[in-house]
């Protein structure tokens, strides 16, 4: 060898070295950026759980998403950020025009979307990784150059083909409860003839995929395709016999899916931040939605298995009863001249967008001095915390909202309970009558007080599909209507006392 | 049994992370007021978005020359982006209202 090939050996090999240490600490940097990331994430969520510091949680969730992001941009080996900036700016930019644009009564639907998306993202992620998968002398190699073994048996093959399946069942599932809010698929329940038997094959079928794709020494794509598919009829299937009253319960379970979806992710990078983030969202949505199930006082099974909106309730003895109409002349005098009046919102409130007018009335009757409080039923709307939201839109002070315990003692001293568009949470068979599909959740005991109005527009059933034995109450009136128009008409005939 | 002890030993600490993630969500969940669980949910909606970092590294490996992968990698990283753009404003719109009472 002579002297110059030597000398440049040993400067390549420096170069080398210096560029692969670079490497080496670019990774760190990342792992930091990751660890950032992911510590903002759960400082977002703890934040996130407090009224007062809401805002920040979400904002700090943000920001740790955008280091992520940024991390992840920057990362040695990443190719092609021009068209990844490209995709992100659409995402971007639909991403906040839908947003902002979205009404109020309308988020549910909204958070659906959204979530569907990132089921849609993990499944695609899946897909690619597993059509990656390449088969050199013997062994799997994946997209990153890793061997994974002799055969397809491993952690990063489960990883891919779990975020198939969770991803599409949690698209195609969100779309479906999206569609049942918003009504482009109906919001009854819609059941097939053994239907448990079908979704019960359904998924066993797709467990066998799994396991058999698992054994193979050589990946075949169809095989992970036809999970796909499959997934994404089950998630179908799986939300269809649920009514509308419970797609906050399923949104909120397909909102951990998707965090299991994106766990996966982490699985099949080694990446931490999806791995943390995922996992987390997983865990937080499970308990949310158990939380939910449990402010109606059900279990989880019992709303996937789905005893609501059954038709059995429905066939209920239809006696000879008499409901108490009331004029709005009438109910205003009624208001006016109480000293405690509790409004009970629901989901009529927000389809009527009666939030504004209802505090219009809250205010006028406060002049008069007339003590007025708002009742929220923990699943009053169509998501706990649905009337919350719309009510804080129309700015309503979140002091004046009482809690259904808070709520339930003020009642026996209320002289007006004023029903707004709610029917199932105020529903006295949840615990008078055993065989009602309601039985055992708690409700708001508005019969407690004096005298109750109900605005509401027809008689109806509720979401829960069954007769509400309160409107037959002696001291119940109804004032029938749209909420908003029967609102307004109140307010004058207040302003005309 | 060998097959599963390996993967548990090999990614020991990938499966830390899992467990004290796992605990972590449930701690900080269990005791929130009903009055959020609407924000909550969407927030974490928000947050299963970071899907979109295997979004980027797929498309950032794909080589130049495969339309397939590079095509599914752009409509995976716009769909990440939706999730975590459209949670992250949708939640801000609903906490914004929290916040005018004052």
């Amino acid at each position: 060898m002579d002297l110059g090939t030597r000398l440049l050996w040993g400067l390549g090999s420096i170069v080398a070295v210096v560029l692969e240490s670079q490497d080496t600490l670019a990774w760190y940097a990342i792992a930091l950026a990751y660890l950032i990331a992911s510590v903002c994430f759960i400082f977002g969520l703890k934040l996130l759980s407090h009224p007062e510091t809401a805002r920040k949680g979400n904002f700090i969730a943000a920001t740790g998403m955008a280091i992520a992001v940024l991390a992840t941009l920057l990362a040695p080996g990443i190719r092609n950020h021009l068209w990844i900036l490209i995709a992100i700016v659409i995402g971007s930019v639909i991403g906040t025009v839908i947003a902002k644009k979205v009404k109020m009564t309308a988020m549910p639907q909204m958070v659906s979307f959204f979530n569907g998306m990132g089921g849609a993202c993990a499944a695609l992620i899946g897909l690619i990784e597993f059509k990656e998968l390449q088969y050199v002398n013997g062994v799997i190699v994946t997209s990153m150059g890793d061997v994974i073994g002799s055969s397809l048996l491993s952690g990063h093959t489960l990883a891919i083909l779990g975020g198939i399946l969770i991803g599409s069942v949690s698209f195609s599932g969100s779309i479906i409860a999206m569609g049942k809010l918003e009504g482009f698929v109906t919001e009854k329940s819609v059941r097939l003839p053994f239907q448990q038997g079908i979704n019960a094959l359904l998924l066993l079928v797709m467990l066998g995929i799994i396991g058999y794709t698992l054994t193979l020494e050589q990946p075949i794509f169809w095989l992970p395709l036809l999970l796909f598919v499959l997934a994404l009829i089950y998630g179908v299937l799986f939300v269809l016999p649920i009514g509308g009253a419970d797609m906050p319960v399923v949104i909120s379970l397909l909102n951990s899916f998707t965090g299991l979806a994106a766990a996966c992710g982490g699985f099949i990078y080694d990446n931490q931040v999806m791995l943390t983030g995922g996992i987390l969202v997983g865990s937080a949505g499970t308990i949310l939605t158990i939380l939910m199930c449990r402010a109606m006082n059900r279990s989880l099974t019992n709303v996937i298995l789905g005893a609501f909106g059954g038709g059995a309730a429905a066939a209920q003895e239809e006696g000879e009863k008499v409901v108490r109409e009331i004029s709005p002349s009438d109910a205003a005098i009624l208001l006016a001249y109480a000293r405690k009046v509790m409004i009970v919102p629901g989901y009529g409130l927000a389809v009527a967008q009666a939030q504004h007018t209802v505090h219009e009335l809250e205010k006028l009757l406060e002049e008069r001095g007339v003590e007025v409080l708002y009742a929220i039923h923990p699943v009053a709307g169509r998501m706990p915390g649905h009337m919350n939201v719309l009510l804080a839109e129309a700015d309503v002070p979140y002091d004046k909202l009482l809690e259904l315990e808070e709520a339930n003692e003020q009642f026996p001293t209320t002289d007006v309970v004023l029903v707004i568009g709610a029917n199932d949470v105020v529903n006295p068979a949840a615990k008078t009558d055993p065989s009602s599909p309601i039985y055992g959740m708690p409700i708001l005991e508005v019969d407690k007080a004096k005298t109750v109005i109900v605005l509401k527009r027809s008689m109806r059933a509720g979401y829960a599909g069954i007769e509400n034995e309160l409107f037959y109450y002696p001291k119940t009136r109804m004032l029938f209507g749209d909420a908003k128009a029967s609102l307004e008409q109140l307010i004058e005939e207040i302003k005309q006392l | 049994m060998q097959e599963i002890l390996r993967f548990i030993g090999e990614n020991i600490e990938m499966l830390y992370i899992l467990i004290l993630s796992v605990l972590v969500g449930i701690e900080v969940i269990s005791k929130v007021p009903t009055i959020l669980h609407t924000p909550l949910m969407s927030g974490a909606n928000a947050i299963h978005g970071v899907v979109i970092v295997g979004a980027i590294i797929v498309m950032g490996h794909a080589p130049a020359d495969n339309i397939l992968v590079l095509l599914l990698g752009f409509v995976a990283v716009v769909l990440g982006t939706l999730n975590v753009v459209g949670g992250f404003v949708v939640t801000d719109r609903m906490l914004e209202m929290f916040k005018k009472k004052r």
